[in-house]
């Protein structure tokens, strides 16, 4: 075990050393990236252990970016009214506006909102055992909703342009290479704090337990647990990660629209699970950082058709990798054990043969 | 033995993990290295025979509509500036991405020109959004872009030149216009964006104003296609006019509805901001015929650069693509950046903005010139009746250039508008 | 009272919109399990179908091209259905028993298609000029009933009474039936399921292109109208219920009058909204929808 363990920390130190040997266009690229491997690894809680497959993540990483970005978009003002107010005609900061003035207080509310909506959500469907297909397009049915609103309610969220143009955030300048450098380590950090509670939680008994309730809910119920509860957990904290997520996003690009919540953004989230390996933690991270590279690269290279390579990536990883990118990885490592048993076993038989003698 | 093998499996999938991490970080495209001695090289650039400048535009997703065209008009515009010996003795080497109609990529992609490919100007852009996105990126890097459509005004970056129409070179003479031929009653439709909220808001106070009439006021979810409701609400407020920013896709339903309903230009005159001959294109000239557009360019303008431009388009591209007021601006954009340069005898951003105020070109639609203080374009306001073979009959046009004013400082009215 | 009627009419006829591009997702989703996210791509094949068609008949045939239509239906259905017979064949058929996966799949054959669609007749759209026998409506009492809806509402009743018929009365509807129901027990009694598979997907997939070709009459046609209705479409199918066709129609109809009337008391976008977390709350009180197949099984 703690010989597999080093592979990850060398994975997470080379992440902290990207700063090193990445340019800053690149660095800030992974950054994002990493960002999105955040929402990757709830949701390879709720998909890869859980079962529950949520084509709906876009709205509580959206949430969490508009907590941070309210913030900053305030911040930028200087006091004055956001300039996107001002021509959708109103004359005074709208109450809720008001709260994120406080940095703590937007911060909290990036993660609590999206907690509190799932709760709210995921009780209700859970409870009334809407689960599998039904569940996931239900999902996308909520992001129709957000992304209407959030489009049509203009004077409060920027509608489609959404909140940008932002300049400092606690008083340092966004654009200096040193804030980026900064709030990419504490990416990093975040996200491996994020992976190593996951992974904590799902060798325990808790994980063990979300595994059966992927497997067979009912028998789960059967056995005197409540998988409702369990559920609703797991997806609020698998909603947690995409606020989080959504604040270090914008605290990076600069930028968060009702366009990166859409139904488009939130089935790719479960594509780069789904390439990096649905049931690996790590795989999830690794999968949203090749499939987000891959597509940047493809974009960069083939801007015409790089939509082609996209669309067989993805087909291409279903149909021959189910197990993702990780799966390859195990499978291969499996038949070298397989093959170390044989032989080992040959071996012996030969010892003791020789033994006889 | 045993051991050596489990370590050789270990470095193996590290060597893996190893090259992930490299392969995504840089995107593989460029090494590392290549990516640093780039950055060393940007001084050096200048001495190399070619220079690079950047084209940024939707080639997927909802948006390519639209914007693949323009892509294809600063294409040529390029191609010209190199076949006439290039620009300060280098050839222009255009950068292509793919903003794929999603504000985020435009930033990334903003970024990873002026950063990487370090060119000295991007062109692109068509909707707000995509704009507001690049907006940050380029004034962070000192960088130049070139806008080219027609938008809500209320904005001028130090670091953008809007060579598409901003509120008074479009909207405003457009209202007055109806109000002076078509009537009082003013029903507004659009798409629920940014722009038709911002038009429909400066026409509000323009109808007060003027003694125009508001009947009704009706915003489609983008990508909206039924609006069977909506003609029904028409119907019943009976306006004179309505005057309609829709976006691309939902003109198509609104008019191919709007007639099957049995209401035709001859009933009830629709006033677009939106639809150019590539949208009529799509939509079909017989469902528009006798419909209002207001733009500063139509394929039909007689000047004899535009005879020039639309033929060379034409043979470029295909005999049955059409030219439009956005594809002018993309296309003329180019060739005032050369000027610019020419001018300033230099590809640095800040001498070419210094150098950009008063420069004329001779477009298409007629003179343009930027206009240093906000970094608009000087254009003359057409509008046009469309007909049945999808091109524009001119009724009206403003004469002389207008100039720009993105805030409309110069109406009165306008004065409550911005707080 | 003109306006209630006015306003019912546009239900239905948004209803009947809704029905036609969920009828084919009812019986590849509902009848059979798969999530087809290409759905909406099958639905912009047949658009484009009759707009190839319809350039045929401006080249080769410009004086009977008033029944290009006639000749268009025939052709989006079939051009639809091959292009699904295909798909089944290469890609669906090693999904089934990973509804899921068959998400993700079919969501990058969506993103080929599309690109597929903008490379070959670009990235603008094009105009389909509907016949002209379809033009202008009928008038009572002062009120307009555009010939086209009516047409379509007419073309969608006869779509589904004539995939009823083949459902119910036909051999092979009754297979597809009875893999629907207990596909080990089907295949027991000797029924292909390989084979049953592939038809009800093609047929799908041909009604998918129906959809498209109907589309044309009113809304744009270009590499993404696909995008504009899938999520409509799997809306009416999880609403109505999975497995009965009756199911799919009351969804449609239902989603297309709350839609109207909210809309014209509201706005448009209010109106997508309420609809979306009217069907959002029905489904939590009523999970398998309004018409839902009786089943012994609990999972």
């Amino acid at each position: 075990m703690i010989k597999k363990n080093w592979m990850y920390w060398l994975f997470f130190l080379a992440l902290f050393l990207a700063p090193f040997y990445l340019t800053e266009f690149r660095l800030s690229l992974l950054g994002k990236f990493l960002c999105f491997a955040m929402i990757a690894i709830g949701i390879s809680l709720i998909w890869g252990y859980t079962g529950i497959l949520s084509l709906g993540h876009g709205v509580y990483f959206g949430l969490g970016a508009y907590c941070m970005a309210m913030y900053l978009k305030l911040e930028a003002s200087g006091g004055r009214l956001p300039d996107f107010m001002e021509w959708s005609g109103v004359n005074q900061l709208p109450w809720f506006w008001k709260l994120f003035e406080h940095p703590i207080i937007s911060i909290s509310f990036a993660i609590i909102v999206p907690v509190l909506l799932a709760m709210f959500l995921s009780y209700f469907t859970f409870r009334n055992r809407i689960k599998g297909v039904y569940f996931s397009l239900l999902s996308q049915a909520i992001v129709v909703v957000f992304v209407t609103l959030f489009i049509g309610k203009q004077e409060w969220t920027g509608g489609t342009n959404g909140l940008t143009n932002f300049s400092t955030v606690f008083g340092f300048s966004l654009s200096s290479p040193l804030t980026q450098i900064v709030l990419y380590l504490l990416t990093v950090v975040l996200l491996l704090s994020m992976f190593l509670f996951s992974r904590g939680l799902t060798r325990n008994r808790f994980g063990r337990v979300l595994v059966a309730i992927r497997d067979s809910e009912n028998r789960v119920r059967f056995l005197g647990f409540n998988p409702t509860t369990y559920k609703v957990f797991v997806y609020s904290l698998s909603a947690a990660f995409a606020g989080i997520a959504g604040a270090m996003f914008v605290l990076q690009v600069g930028l968060i629209s009702p366009a990166m919540m859409g139904i488009i953004p939130s089935i790719e989230m479960v594509l780069w699970v789904a390439v990096g390996g649905r049931s690996s933690l790590i795989g999830a991270i690794i999968g949203a950082i090749v499939t987000n590279g891959a597509k940047s690269f493809f974009s960069e290279n083939y801007p015409d058709i790089w939509l082609l390579f996209l669309g067989g990536l993805f087909i291409a990883v279903v149909l021959f990798l189910p197990n993702g990118l990780t799966g390859v990885y195990q499978s291969v490592r499996q038949r070298k054990k397989q093959g170390e048993v044989r032989a080992n076993e040959a071996s012996s038989h030969v010892l003791q043969r020789v033994s006889r003698f | 033995m045993k051991r050596l093998k489990g370590n050789g499996l270990k470095w193996l999938s590290l060597l893996l993990c190893g090259s992930l991490l490299v392969l995504s970080g840089c995107a593989a495209s460029s090494a590392v290295d290549e990516a640093k001695e780039k950055k060393k090289e940007s001084s050096t650039s200048e001495t190399s025979d070619t220079v690079k400048v950047g084209i940024l535009h939707s080639l997927s997703g909802t948006m390519a509509i639209s914007e693949v065209s323009l892509r294809d008009a600063e294409l040529m515009a390029i191609e010209e500036i190199n076949e006439s010996g290039g620009l300060l003795g280098k050839k222009i080497e255009p950068v292509i991405e793919d903003g794929a109609s999603d504000w985020p990529t435009f930033a990334e992609k903003a970024k990873k020109l002026l950063q990487k490919d370090k060119v000295v100007t991007i062109f692109g852009g068509w909707t707000s959004a995509s704009r507001k996105a690049m907006l940050p990126v380029v004034e962070q890097n000192n960088g130049l872009l070139w806008y080219p459509v027609q938008y809500e005004g209320m904005e001028s970056s130090p670091n953008i030149f809007y060579t598409g129409a901003t509120t008074n070179q479009q909207i405003v003479p457009a209202v007055s216009w109806l109000l002076q031929n078509k009537g009082k009653k003013f029903f507004l439709l659009g798409s629920d964006y940014v722009f038709p909220r911002t038009a429909n808001k400066i026409i509000k106070a323009q109808l007060k104003a003027e003694g125009g009439q508001l009947v009704g006021e009706e915003y489609t979810p983008l990508g909206h296609t039924d609006y069977s409701t909506i003609i029904s609400k028409i119907k019943d407020v009976k306006p004179d006019v309505v005057f309609n920013t829709l976006n691309g896709d939902s003109n198509v339903a609104f008019f191919k509805q709007l007639k099957d309903a049995g209401i035709t230009a001859k009933d009830l005159t629709v006033m677009s901001v939106s639809i150019a001959e590539e949208e009529i294109r799509g939509i079909g000239g017989d469902v528009l015929a006798g419909h209002l557009a207001v733009w500063n360019y139509f394929q039909s303008t007689d000047t004899p650069e535009n005879k020039v431009f639309v033929e060379k388009y034409k043979k470029k591209y295909g005999k049955d693509r059409v030219t439009d007021d956005p594809i002018e601006a993309a296309y003329f954009a180019v060739h005032l950046w050369a000027e610019a340069v020419k001018k300033a005898g230099s590809f640095d951003v800040d001498k070419v903005k210094k150098a950009a105020d008063g420069i004329e070109y001779k477009a298409p639609s007629g003179t343009v010139k930027i206009d240093g203080e906000t970094q608009h374009t000087w254009k003359i306001v057409r509008i046009g009746e469309i007909q049945p073979d999808g091109q524009f009959k001119e009724l009206w046009n403003s004469g002389k250039a207008v100039k720009p004013d993105p805030y409309l400082k110069s109406y009165p009215w306008a004065k409550d508008l911005m707080n | 009272m003109s306006v209630f009627v006015t306003q019912l009419f546009n239900g239905l006829s948004l209803g009947s919109i809704m029905l036609f591009i969920a009828i084919g997702l009812a019986i590849t989703f509902g009848l059979m399990g798969v999530i087809n996210m290409a759905h909406g791509e099958l639905i912009m094949v047949g658009a484009y179908a009759t707009y190839v068609v319809q350039q045929f008949f401006a080249q080769y045939a410009p004086q009977s091209m008033d029944y290009y239509y006639i000749i268009a239906i025939p052709v989006s259905f079939f051009v639809s259905a091959l292009l699904g017979l295909g798909l089944e064949k290469s890609l669906i058929r090693h999904l089934y028993h990973r509804p899921l996966d068959s998400l993700l799949a079919t969501w990058g054959v969506s993103l080929i298609l599309q690109q597929m669609a903008r490379t070959i007749f670009g990235a603008p759209n094009v105009a389909v000029l509907p016949p002209e026998w379809l033009d202008g409506g009928v008038h009572v009492a002062g009120m307009v009933f555009p010939y086209k809806r009516l047409f379509i509402l007419a073309f969608v009743a006869v779509s589904i009474f004539a995939l009823y018929m083949y459902l119910n009365k036909t051999a092979a509807g009754r297979r597809i039936r009875a893999v629907t129901l207990n596909r080990d027990m089907a295949a027991c009694l000797g029924i292909s399921t390989q084979k049953v598979d592939a038809y009800a997907f093609a047929i799908g997939s041909g009604f998918a292109g129906l959809a498209g070709c109907a589309l044309t009459l009113l809304g744009p046609i270009g590499p993404t109208i696909g995008t504009y209705y899938i999520v409509d479409a799997f809306m009416v199918v999880i609403l109505g219920g999975v497995g009965k066709l009756i199911g799919t129609v009351l969804g449609a109809f239902g989603i297309g009058l709350i839609g109207t009337l909210t809309e014209y008391s509201t706005s448009a976008t209010m109106a997508k909204v309420i609809t979306f977390a009217l069907i959002i709350v029905f489904l939590q009180w009523k999970p398998s929808g309004l018409v839902s197949m009786k089943t012994r099984s609990l999972d």
